[in-house]
C-alpha cells in the first residue's frame, strides 16, 4: 500500500500547480526546482490554467494492474497553453474522436485506486473543452 | 423565541457563487425496464445522469465548486469551511471535503466535513454555512450537495438514482449574487428510506415515502417560512422542491398554490434523473441561470429520515454578468452520451470482477 | 580508416559468447537460464576465473522477487565469492553493463569479466508484468497515469506519422526483415517469417501501433567473458573480437519532458561518442543491430544514427537496405521483434551476435565481410542509449 508519496503530490496532480521561474519566467510542470530553460532554482508555484491541446493520443488497450477496471482508455501527450507538457488521460470524450491541436481542458478525475482497501488517487485528466 | 420560526443569522448572508456538475452519461428509463420489464414493456419516460468510470463524488463536487469560484472570483483561502452534503461520500472514514478543500486550494485554515441526511445533506451545509457567514465566524463557506446515487438492479429506485449536484458559495449580502431572505428546518423521525451501514443499496418505504415522509416535510417547511415571511405562490418568480421523480415536486408544488410556469425550469429530474442531496440544489442553479434581477425563489428540499430545509432567496444584479463565468446548468445537461445498461451496470460497479 | 589491427595489451576483447533460446522457459529459473549462458561463455575457458561478473536485468525486482542477482548467479554458476552485481538501465541494461565491463578492463582494475544478461518474464502473469515494464517511465509523472512503453511507443509513432509524409505501413519493413532473418537463427522465438500482409491485418495492441510494430517479451540469457589483450589464455577455439567503442549517454526519463521527442537524444550522442572514440565514420559500419522492440524505435534510431535523415528512417525498411545484403544490415538475427525481447539482457543479445557475424560464424545469417559492428540498446523510449562498436581481428 501506498500513501505518502501520492499524498505529496496532491496540490500537482488535483489542481495542477506547477512552478515558475522567477529569473526567466519559464512555466514548469511537472515541478523541477531547477528551471530547465535557464538552469536557476525555480520554486515559486503557479497556477496553470489547465487549457492546452493535443500533442499525440493512443488508446491502451492492456492496462497495467491498477487500471484494468478503466480500459481501454486513451493516455495522451498534452501541450499545455503555459508552454509545458506532460501526460494525462483524456476522460468524458463521448463518441468523439480524438485528434492532434484538439483543445482539452483539466479536471480532476480519479486515477485509479491502490488495491481493495487503499487510498483513492485522484489527479489531472483532460476532457475536450465545454464551451461557455 | 420569535414568532416565527425562522432560522435568523446576526446578519445578512447570501449566495456569492454557484456551479453545477452533471456527468455526460444517460441512461434512458426504458433501457432499465427493457431489462427488467422485457422488450415489449413500456418504460417510463425520461432518463437519469450516469458518472463515468473515474467520477465520484470527490471528483463531481471538485468542479462545482471550481464553478461556484469561477463565478464569486475570489481568493479560494478566503474560503473558512467546505462541507460536503452526499450519501455516496466514496469512504466510509475520510472526508470528501479534504480532497475537495485542497484542490480547490481552500487549505489550510477550513472547516471541513462532510454531512450526511439522505437528500437533504446539500441544504443542510447550506443551511449550516448560513449560520457560518450569519455569526460573524466566517466571510465564505462552501456548501455542496451532490450524489452518485445507488438503486439496486431491478428495483424501482434504479430507473431514477442518478448523479450529479451543486456547489454554493456563501458569503455576506453586500457581495452576493444572490441573497438570502429567510431559511427554516422541519425535522422528525421518519424511516421512509434508509442504507444500513456496509449495505450496497438503500430501503425504502414504498408508498410511506409519500404522505408521511415527502409531502408532510416538504408541505410543512414550505408553509412555515411563507406564511413567516408573509408571502404568497404568486410573489416567487421561481419554485424547486426535491425531485426524486417529477410526479411529487409537481404535486406539492400545485397544492401550494404554484403554476407549472414557476416550477418547469428547476425541474430537471426527466433529464438528470434523481441526483439526491444534489437535486434540489442543482434545480436551483438552473434556475440562477435564467433568472432576471429582483427575482424571489423558493427551495425546500427533502431527506429521507426525515426532514425538510427551506430558503427564500432574492436575485441581484450582481447575477446577470457573474453567471457567465462558468458553465450554465443546461450546458452540462446537454453534453450527453447515451448509454446501454451494459455500459451502465459496468460504470456503476455492478459487475462482479473481482 | 585507422587500422584497428594493430593490438595494445589494454585492448578490451571479446573470447567467449553464449546465447540461450529466447521463448518460454518454463522449466528454468532465472539462475538457470543464466547459467545455461554462462557456460557457453566459458567453454573451454573454465579455468579462467573472472575477476568481475556484472549482471543485466531490469524485471527480476518486480516479477521474480530477487535483487542481487549478481550473488545469486555467481554462486549458482561456481563462481562464489567474486566480484559481482546487477546493472539496470531497463532496455539499456546490456548495454550498460557491457559498458562496466569495458571500463573495468580499461583501467586495468579487472583482466577478465563475465558480463551475464537475463530476464525471466515468465515468472509474472497477466497485467503484473505490464506494471513491471512501466516501471521505466516515471512513476509520479508517467505511469500513474496508466501509460506503459508500449502506449509511449505508439504516442511516438502517431506524432511520427503526423509530422512525417509516410504510407500506412512505412514500418511494416522492419517487421518484415526481423522474420525474415529469424528463420534460420536457432535462437529465435519466431522463425516462421512473415508477409506484409500479415502486417497490413494486424490488430491494434495500441493505435497506431499494431502487433507486428511490437517485440514479443521472452524468457533469454546471453553471456559474454571479456578480457584484456594481454590477458587472454592462449588456445582460443573462436576468433576474438574487439570493442573498439562504448558509449553511454541519456536524457529525461519522462518523454514529455523532452523539448522535441521525435529526435532521440541520447542515442545520437551516444553512436557520435562511438564513432569519435572508434574513429570509425558510419559508412565504416557493415551492421547496426539496434533496438527495435517497436518498430517506431528502430526508424528514430536509424535517423537519431545519422543513417537516415529526419522523418526518413522508415524508407530504409521500405528500399531493403537493412536487410542482410543492404547497406546497413539491423537485426540480422531477427532482433528483438522476431529473435524476442529478453528486456534487460537484449544488449548481450546484440553484442553477442554481431560477435558471431565478426567471427565469420554467423552461418546463414552472415553479413557478408562484416569487419564492424555497432551495437545500441536503450532504456524506456530512449532515455538511456548505450553504443558498442566492434571490430573484427584479422587473422
Amino acid at each position: 500500500m501506498e500513501i505518502s508519496r501520492h499524498w505529496r503530490l496532491a496540490k500537482q496532480r488535483y489542481a495542477l500547480v506547477g512552478e515558475v521561474c522567477p529569473n526567466c519566467e519559464h512555466k514548469i510542470f511537472p515541478p523541477r526546482d531547477i528551471c530547465p530553460d535557464c538552469g536557476e532554482e525555480a520554486q515559486d508555484l503557479y497556477q496553470f490554467s489547465g487549457r492546452g491541446e493535443v500533442y499525440s493520443y493512443t488508446q491502451v488497450q492492456q492496462a497495467p494492474t491498477g487500471f484494468e477496471e478503466y480500459a481501454p482508455y486513451t493516455v495522451a501527450l498534452i501541450k499545455l497553453e503555459e508552454g509545458p507538457m506532460l501526460t494525462a488521460q483524456l476522460t468524458d470524450m463521448g463518441k468523439r474522436p480524438v485528434s492532434i491541436g484538439m483543445p482539452v481542458e483539466m479536471v480532476t478525475r480519479k486515477l485509479r485506486s491502490d488495491g481493495e482497501r487503499g487510498m483513492l488517487i485522484y489527479g489531472y485528466k483532460f476532457r475536450p473543452a465545454i464551451a461557455s | 423565541m420569535p414568532e416565527d420560526k425562522l432560522l435568523r443569522p446576526n446578519r445578512d448572508v447570501g449566495i456569492i457563487g454557484y456551479g453545477a456538475y452533471i456527468p455526460r452519461y444517460r441512461l434512458p428509463a426504458s433501457e432499465v425496464a427493457r431489462i427488467w420489464k422485457g422488450e415489449n414493456f413500456k418504460g417510463p419516460p425520461g432518463e437519469k445522469a450516469v458518472a463515468g468510470l473515474d467520477e465520484d463524488v470527490i471528483t463531481m463536487s471538485i468542479e462545482a465548486s471550481r464553478n461556484a469560484l469561477a463565478r464569486a472570483a475570489i481568493d479560494p483561502t478566503e474560503i473558512r469551511a467546505v462541507w460536503v452534503g452526499s450519501e455516496s461520500h466514496p469512504y466510509a472514514v475520510k472526508p470528501t471535503s479534504t480532497v475537495v478543500a485542497e484542490a480547490i486550494g481552500a487549505v489550510p485554515n477550513t472547516l471541513a466535513a462532510d454531512w450526511q441526511f439522505a437528500c437533504k445533506a446539500g441544504t443542510e451545509a447550506m443551511q449550516a454555512a448560513i449560520g457560518f457567514v450569519g455569526s460573524g465566524m466566517a466571510e465564505v463557506a462552501l456548501s455542496v450537495g451532490m450524489d452518485k446515487a445507488q438503486g439496486r438492479p431491478g428495483g424501482a429506485l434504479e430507473y431514477t438514482a442518478g448523479a450529479g449536484g451543486a456547489a454554493y458559495l456563501i458569503g455576506t449580502a453586500d457581495r452576493s449574487l444572490v441573497t438570502i431572505e429567510a431559511s427554516y428546518s422541519f425535522t422528525t423521525d421518519t424511516p421512509d428510506f434508509f442504507r444500513r451501514a456496509n449495505e450496497k443499496y438503500p430501503e425504502h418505504g414504498e408508498r410511506f415515502t409519500g404522505e408521511p415522509a415527502y409531502f408532510k416535510h416538504v408541505t410543512a417547511a414550505a408553509d412555515e417560512i411563507m406564511q413567516s415571511s408573509g408571502l404568497k405562490a404568486e410573489d416567487f418568480a421561481f419554485a424547486v422542491f426535491h425531485q426524486p421523480n417529477a410526479k411529487f415536486p409537481t404535486r406539492v408544488a400545485r397544492s401550494l398554490g404554484f403554476i407549472p410556469e414557476q416550477l418547469k425550469p428547476g425541474l430537471l429530474v426527466p433529464m438528470i434523473g434523481n441526483t439526491y442531496a444534489g437535486s434540489a440544489l442543482v434545480g436551483l442553479t438552473a434556475i440562477l441561470d435564467i433568472a432576471r434581477p429582483d427575482e424571489r425563489i423558493l427551495m425546500v428540499s427533502y431527506g429521507s429520515g426525515a426532514g425538510s430545509d427551506s430558503f427564500i432567496f432574492k436575485t441581484t444584479e450582481n447575477l446577470i454578468h457573474r453567471r457567465e463565468l462558468a458553465p450554465a446548468t443546461l450546458e452540462y445537461i446537454s453534453r450527453r452520451t447515451e448509454i446501454d445498461y451494459a455500459t451502465y451496470a459496468r460504470y456503476r460497479g455492478k459487475l462482479v470482477s473481482k | 580508416m585507422t587500422n584497428h589491427q594493430h593490438g595494445s595489451g589494454d585492448d578490451v576483447v571479446i573470447i567467449g559468447v553464449g546465447m540461450t533460446p529466447v521463448g518460454e522457459h518454463w522449466d528454468t529459473s532465472i539462475r538457470e537460464l543464466a547459467l545455461q549462458a554462462i557456460k557457453m561463455a566459458r567453454g573451454g575457458l573454465a579455468a579462467l576465473i573472472p575477476d568481475a561478473i556484472y549482471v543485466a536485468n531490469m524485471l527480476a525486482p518486480a516479477l521474480s522477487s530477487q535483487t542481487q542477482l549478481g550473488a545469486l548467479i555467481s554462486d549458482f554458476a561456481g563462481l562464489r565469492g567474486v566480484e559481482t552485481l546487477t546493472i539496470e538501465a531497463a532496455g539499456a541494461s546490456g548495454g550498460s553493463a557491457i559498458r562496466q565491463a569495458f571500463m573495468a578492463l580499461k583501467s586495468g582494475l579487472a583482466k577478465c569479466v563475465l558480463v551475464i544478461g537475463v530476464e525471466k518474464v515468465t515468472d509474472g502473469v497477466g497485467t503484473d508484468v505490464d506494471s513491471a515494464l512501466a516501471t521505466s517511465t516515471d512513476a509520479d509523472y508517467e505511469a500513474i497515469h496508466g501509460i506503459t512503453p508500449t502506449s509511449q511507443a505508439a504516442l511516438l509513432m502517431r506524432r511520427y506519422f503526423y509530422e512525417n509524409d509516410a504510407p500506412k505501413d512505412a514500418l511494416a519493413g522492419f517487421s518484415i526483415t526481423a522474420h525474415q532473418n529469424a528463420i534460420t537463427n536457432p535462437n529465435a522465438m519466431f522463425r516462421q517469417g512473415m508477409q506484409p500482409v500479415q502486417y497490413l491485418n494486424a490488430p491494434m495492441i495500441s493505435a497506431p501501433l499494431n502487433m507486428f510494430d511490437a517485440a514479443p517479451l521472452a524468457d533469454g540469457s546471453a553471456a559474454l567473458l571479456i578480457a584484456r589483450a594481454d590477458a587472454v589464455p592462449s588456445g582460443l577455439s573462436a576468433p576474438m573480437v574487439r570493442i573498439i567503442a562504448s558509449s553511454l549517454a541519456s536524457t529525461t526519463l519522462a518523454l514529455h519532458d523532452r523539448p522535441d521527442m521525435l529526435h532521440m537524444s541520447a542515442l545520437e550522442s551516444s553512436v557520435q561518442q562511438a564513432l569519435e572514440m572508434s574513429d570509425l565514420r558510419l559508412e565504416d559500419l557493415d551492421l547496426f543491430e539496434l533496438h527495435d522492440q517497436y518498430s517506431i524505435l528502430a526508424a528514430l534510431a536509424l535517423e537519431a544514427a545519422g543513417f537516415a535523415p529526419r522523418g526518413k528512417g522508415w524508407e530504409l525498411a521500405r528500399n531493403g537496405e537493412i536487410s542482410q545484403s543492404g547497406s546497413i544490415p539491423i537485426s540480422t538475427f531477427g532482433g528483438s521483434k522476431a529473435r524476442g525481447d529478453t528486456g534487460g539482457a537484449t544488449g548481450v543479445y546484440q553484442v553477442a551476435e554481431i560477435t558471431r557475424q565478426l567471427q565469420g560464424l554467423a552461418g546463414e545469417n552472415q553479413v557478408a565481410d562484416a569487419r564492424y559492428g555497432m551495437a545500441q540498446c536503450i532504456g524506456g523510449v530512449g532515455s538511456t542509449a548505450a553504443t558498442h562498436i566492434l571490430a573484427r581481428i584479422e587473422p
